[in-house]
């Protein structure tokens, strides 16, 4: 299972004020704290904060000043992304993300192709989010193919069925499991699957149960990465325990103890 | 229009853990030449898909006591020697053993209970008369154990050898003095890769490093288990080249001891005249087992018979490509 630690978000105040006041504190303090919980990629997004690119430029050099870490490079600008992607010192990379609208098309995958870097694409288009298991992925599968003939490829490519609030909208949750037992046909090897995790329980009281029950059902469906809270101790053990139920890895009694020890050393 | 055909080749992440055992006087030890082994970065003889820099090896059998229980076939060829093991020593390495295995029988409580400075002259004798590299094997009770290779484990210091077993019920004084006196270790499990798994992690907690670690996962000869046994390992491997390195580990494989138990290697002619002449068929036996777990990915062979040990062998330099 890929870890994207979603920390480093202007959506936080904390980290918000940071970019503002280009403070690297916080936001070194959330590198670490995610690194040592085991993430393999630090999601990295200025959000609102700005639209300035050298302040995406800025995070990302902070946060590799911090950790080792590789950064999932977070926006919806173009120019934003690449100003993170050509900031990076040779690490590897994730771009999040590009939709199946042509125009993010032609804009983003190019731009992950040139850094060498992984892509997120996520499953909407023009027409905004999908409500149903086709169009997620009629969506997912565009993606793939415009990846694909930009010379990316399939295992560094990662589809995202967009996951909705289960508190809005109950329905979405086991169509997004479905859409993501189609995206495991989509090719051999598949593409990475991934969903940003924590928008299933937006505004609920179970917030952390209602996350780790849905991840290990989308696990079993064929989700191999998750941006997540990668903080919180009982999601991580859920995902050790489905890989040993999944049998992707060997059954030991210490097996909870195989996966820190797994995570510690910077993962798989 | 052209065909194209796939490539199928297999590769993996991982290699297995590259485990020497022996030093020479270089590195601290009197040892004429180490056996190294592992490294492999592909599944058996897979020589196509990676690399296999470190063929397996045969570890000859030596005890501390005659093996009374060695039927005639086997017990022939060695019934010059069998009461000094550094004689013992010495014609399996005419043999063609590439490491003296001693196991210290004599110490089992219930049968001579030799005393650990018994086991230390033995190791040492053996030490003396031959340059291979040493596995020393306990007796398997697991208190005796404890108190033997305290001693043994500090008279061989800098000799670099295998030690075993640990299991996983009992591995704290073993890792202890392996870890004060440079040796490695065998880690033993019951023909269960979870508990293979496990003793693992157990020795890495005691702070014993993995690639120091070489997999026991039982033996069974043929027609006893054996494809139980081989798909253990398979798994195993398959985990190991996988990235798993908890499962990395060079694997051991004691046929010998297995083989010479089974009636069908034992059995004399008279009692069984339909199996034919024993002195075939017993070291056929176990060079067939061999030959199955070199298949499952075994690293070191503990033998018995020279003739199994002969064709074991050239089946390795053969199925290499190194001979005929």
């Amino acid at each position: 299972m890929i870890l994207i630690g979603e920390r480093i978000n202007a959506g936080f105040k904390d980290i918000a004020r940071a970019i503002r006041e280009h403070d690297p504190g916080p936001i070194q303090e959330w590198a670490r704290k995610q690194a040592a919980a085991g993430a393999d990629y630090l999601d990295v997004n200025i959000g609102a904060a700005s639209k300035d690119p050298a302040d995406m430029e800025w995070l990302v050099k902070v946060v590799q000043d911090a950790v080792p870490t590789p950064i999932c490079v977070d926006s919806n600008r173009p120019e934003v992304l690449e100003a993170g992607l050509a900031a990076l010192d040779g690490r590897a990379a994730l771009v999040n993300s590009t939709t199946a609208d042509e125009e993010k098309l032609e804009s983003i995958v190019p731009l992950a192709a040139k850094y060498d870097a992984g892509i997120i694409g996520v499953a909407m288009d023009q027409r905004g989010s999908p409500q149903d298991v086709e169009r997620r992925v009629e969506n997912g599968a565009k993606i793939f193919a415009a990846c694909v003939d930009a010379g990316i490829p399939p295992e560094k490519i990662f589809l995202d069925p967009i996951l909705m609030p289960i508190r809005f909208m109950q329905d979405q949750a086991v169509k997004v499991l479905e859409a993501i037992r189609e995206y495991t046909l989509l090719s051999d090897p598949p593409p990475h699957i991934s969903v940003g995790l924590s928008n299933i329980c937006s505004k609920t009281k179970e917030r952390s149960l209602l996350t780790r029950t849905f991840l290990v059902m989308a696990m079993a469906a064929g989700l191999d990465a998750a941006i997540c809270n990668v903080m919180d101790k009982e999601l991580l053990a859920a995902v050790a325990a489905a890989e040993i139920i999944l049998n992707k890895e060997i059954y030991s009694d210490d097996f909870l103890k195989v996966w820190a020890l797994k995570r510690s050393k910077g993962g798989e | 229009m052209g065909v194209e055909v796939p490539d199928v080749k297999e590769s993996f992440p991982q290699a297995i853990y590259t485990v020497t055992i022996g030093a020479t006087p270089e590195d601290g030890g009197t040892r004429a030449k180490v056996v190294t082994v592992g490294g492999e970065t592909a599944l058996p003889f897979h020589t196509f898909e990676g690399e296999i820099p470190h063929p397996p090896v045969v570890a000859m059998e030596v005890w501390d006591v005659p093996g009374e229980d060695w039927p005639d076939v086997v017990r022939e060829p060695f019934s010059e020697v069998m009461g000094d093991p550094g004689a013992w020593a010495v014609k399996c390495v005419e043999y063609g053993a590439d490491l003296i295995c001693l196991r210290l029988v004599g110490c089992d409580p219930n049968g001579a209970d030799k005393s650990p400075e018994d086991a230390v002259q033995a190791v040492k004798r053996v030490l003396e008369t031959v340059g291979v590299p040493l596995i020393i094997w306990g007796c398997g009770n697991p208190e005796k154990d404890n108190e033997v290779f305290p001693l043994v484990a500090e008279a061989v210091k800098g000799e670099n050898c295998l030690l075993g077993t640990i299991t996983q019920d009992n591995y704290k004084t073993l890792v202890a003095v392996a870890t004060a006196y440079g040796h490695k270790l065998i880690a033993e499990s019951p023909v269960d890769i979870n508990i293979a798994k496990q003793v693992n992690i157990l020795a890495m907690d005691a702070g014993f490093p993995l690639e120091k670690l070489v997999i026991y996962p039982s033996t069974g000869a043929l027609g006893y288990g054996i494809e139980y046994v081989y798909s253990i390992m398979e798994r195993t491997r398959l985990a190991g080249l996988g990235g798993d390195k908890l499962m990395a580990m060079p694997i051991l494989c004691d046929i010998g001891k297995e083989v010479w138990g089974v009636k069908e290697a034992r059995a004399p002619r008279e009692e069984q005249p339909e199996w034919g002449d024993e002195r075939l068929r017993g070291p056929l036996w176990e060079a067939t087992t061999a030959y199955v777990y070199l298949m499952a990915g075994a690293d070191i062979l503990v033998m018995r018979h020279p003739e199994a040990v002969r064709a074991t062998k050239a089946f390795i330099e053969k199925i290499l490509g190194r001979q005929g």
